[in-house]
């Protein structure tokens, strides 16, 4: 029984721990430019299409092919994303951005459909499919390397943000754009950072969690949820809001599959965003936002 | 200037009322089918106009709205109701809930209550798969009859597109007179400034609530003509897509525009019937629209086309006061 509690609970924070990935990202780009991503989750799905093509059409092996794709992510998700949608749109404010990541989302995943075409690819898992046994409990090597890589990529990124000249002129960017141009820190630089950072972001979460969900077009449409969701929970505008509510939710989304009830195993996590979003708006670990009128 | 623009308004319009009228005769049933969805959809897309367009309060949720107009209908006409006591159990039912659902909208606001409505709408969906001694879960319920009205049936396709469209015809001069009426005008308030509406003595707790009711009772409304319409209902077309499908349909024809919900459905429902040759291209060159219009024309294609005879009539200032700005705020 307590075996089976701690195995569901690992492979809840592996889960969990690619959630947080997603959703620091997200809440990344919400606190530099006020960017609401609907294509979140599509944004994960596309880099391991980018790496089976790198695999399959120029025969790369796959660590290559992993870089390969990688770059190509973060050149059109972060770079491009910010100057041929991001750029134009903002002054329009928060609604229309919405709206065209909603059909940037249509797009991505039509063109995979297209020209990749509708099946579920297997995709090369980092870890072999074995488990080990710690204690008398048996783990799944898979979640336990999800979980240690996804824990040093979110200690690298503290580490960048608090421990950098750059990291900490991004965080004043963040908190107040118009003090830090006051200050002379290269604010428009400094986005264009943030979006290059949740391309990078979202390409490790695609390589994490493409093995186990298999590469398929409509892969981004739960987890751009998943991710928004944690994200709320958490706090929109703190990124260990976004780790707290990503661990939460894994967690809560495994048992609740095991314990609960598997029909509903996604209303619960829908049912909690809306009790968090009416009477916790600013999620667990946020602060309140005041926005002037 | 208004009345040259009013002449071409005013031709489109009775030019497009003579195709609705005339169209049935041109096109092989399965056309009358596709218009008559379009029917349906543009009521859907009106309610969702009001919430978002007129209120602006953003709505993820319709889809729910029309799926609980939907199984009402098919659940208690195929254990022997009639039509009418289902169609306005579908409405006023789907208005309470709407009510209800307001109420979050008054504590948050723009992408907060996006993501209210969504897991809303997600959690609806739920509930019609897998309840199952309600909705036949994911089996749905199957030979949903179709109505008659004053004792003639509308069951052949074109009674019943003719049906469909009368009650477009219904719900589009209902709305026209609701936007005319003080409560149009408080909805604007709403939308353009809640905080002077508010100092203005417009009740404004009030006037979202009825904005997201009444948004919702079109969805349910919508919802009781479709279960008919199709005559199989299942869950799958009240997934998120579809709310964010009448999104798009009300953003793209250009929210804040009356007529705007009407074309977004054209281009949301018809054209891709039309153009099945390229089927999945269409769905791209779609979104690849939606992007462009967000880029460079905000308030949709309503909006573009205004901004397009403004230009050619005159160079004056009136785009400042278009919806198209305000909207976009």
């Amino acid at each position: 029984m307590l075996a089976d509690i701690l195995q569901l609970f690992v492979a809840g924070l592996a889960t969990g721990a690619i959630y947080a990935l997603v959703a620091i990202g997200f809440t990344l780009l919400w606190q530099t430019s006020q960017t609401i991503n609907f294509a979140q989750g599509e944004f994960v799905m596309l880099p391991a299409f980018f790496v089976l093509i790198a695999m399959g059409f120029f025969k790369l092996p796959f660590w290559a092919a992993v870089l390969a794709g990688g770059a190509v992510s973060v050149l059109l998700l972060g770079y491009l994303f910010k100057k041929l949608m991001v750029d134009p749109m903002i002054r329009h404010g928060v609604l229309p951005l919405v709206i065209a990541t909603i059909g940037l989302a249509i797009l991505m995943k039509e063109s995979v459909r297209e020209f990749y075409g509708a099946d579920a690819w297997p995709f090369p898992p980092l870890a072999a499919a074995t488990n080990v046994t710690v204690f008398g409990v048996s783990f799944a090597v898979q979640s336990l390397v999800v979980l240690v890589i996804s824990i040093a990529a979110v200690a690298a990124l503290q580490l960048f943000l608090n421990g950098t000249r750059t990291g900490r002129c991004m965080q004043a960017t963040a908190q107040n754009p118009t003090v830090a141009r006051l200050l002379g820190i290269p604010v428009e630089r400094m986005i264009l950072y943030t979006f290059l950072i949740n391309a990078a972001l979202v390409v490790l979460a695609s390589i994490l969690i493409t093995p186990i969900y298999l590469a398929k077009f409509t892969n981004g449409e739960l987890l751009g949820l998943y991710a928004f969701i944690a994200a709320i929970i958490g706090g929109f505008n703190q990124i260990r809001g976004a780790i707290a509510g990503g661990l939460l939710l894994g967690v809560v989304d495994n048992f609740t599959a095991v314990y609960i009830s598997s029909q509903y195993r996604m209303a619960v996590p829908l049912v909690f965003l809306i009790v968090i979003i009416l009477f916790r708006p600013q999620g667990l670990l946020g602060r309140v936002e005041e926005r002037t009128v | 200037m208004s009345r040259h623009r009013g002449a071409i308004g005013w031709g489109a319009l009775a030019a497009a009322c003579v195709f609705l009228l005339v169209a049935p005769f041109l096109f092989r049933p399965y056309g009358v089918f596709i218009l008559a969805t379009w029917a349906v959809m543009t009521i859907a897309a009106i309610g969702l106009n009001l919430t978002l367009g007129y209120a602006g309060q953003i709505s993820l949720a319709q889809a729910a709205f029309v799926g609980i107009g939907s199984y009402i209908t098919a659940y208690l006409t195929t254990r022997g109701w009639p039509f009418w006591p289902t169609y306005v159990l579908g409405g006023v039912s789907c208005f309470a809930v709407g009510w209800l659902l307001g109420y979050p909208a008054l504590r948050v606001q723009h992408h907060y209550l996006a993501f209210v409505t969504l897991a809303f709408n997600t959690v609806i969906y739920l509930v019609f798969r897998n309840e199952e001694w309600l909705t036949g879960g994911i089996y749905g319920i199957t030979n949903v009859p179709r109505p008659s009205v004053l004792g003639f049936s509308v069951a052949k396709p074109i009674p019943f597109y003719y049906f469909c469209l009368a009650h477009l015809a219904l719900v589009s001069a209902a709305t026209w007179w609701l936007l005319r009426s003080p409560w149009g005008r408080a909805f604007i308030a709403l939308r353009e400034n809640p905080i002077r509406a508010l100092s203005l003595g417009v009740d404004t707790r009030r006037y979202t609530l009825i904005a997201f009711a009444l948004g919702a009772g079109l969805g349910g409304i919508s919802g009781t003509l479709y279960a008919p319409l199709v005559q199989f209902i299942d869950p799958t077309p009240f997934a998120l897509g579809l709310s964010l499908n009448l999104l798009l349909m009300v953003v793209v024809g250009g929210s804040g525009y009356f007529f705007g919900p009407f074309l977004g459905a054209v281009v949301a429902v018809l054209l891709p019937e039309w153009t099945r040759f390229a089927q999945n291209y269409y769905l791209m060159g779609y979104a690849v629209l939606v992007m462009l219009l967000m880029v460079f024309c905000p308030s949709g294609l309503f909006g573009f086309a205004d901004r397009l005879l403004s230009a050619s009539t005159t160079r004056s200032p009136a785009e400042d006061g278009t919806p198209a700005q305000e909207a976009a705020r």
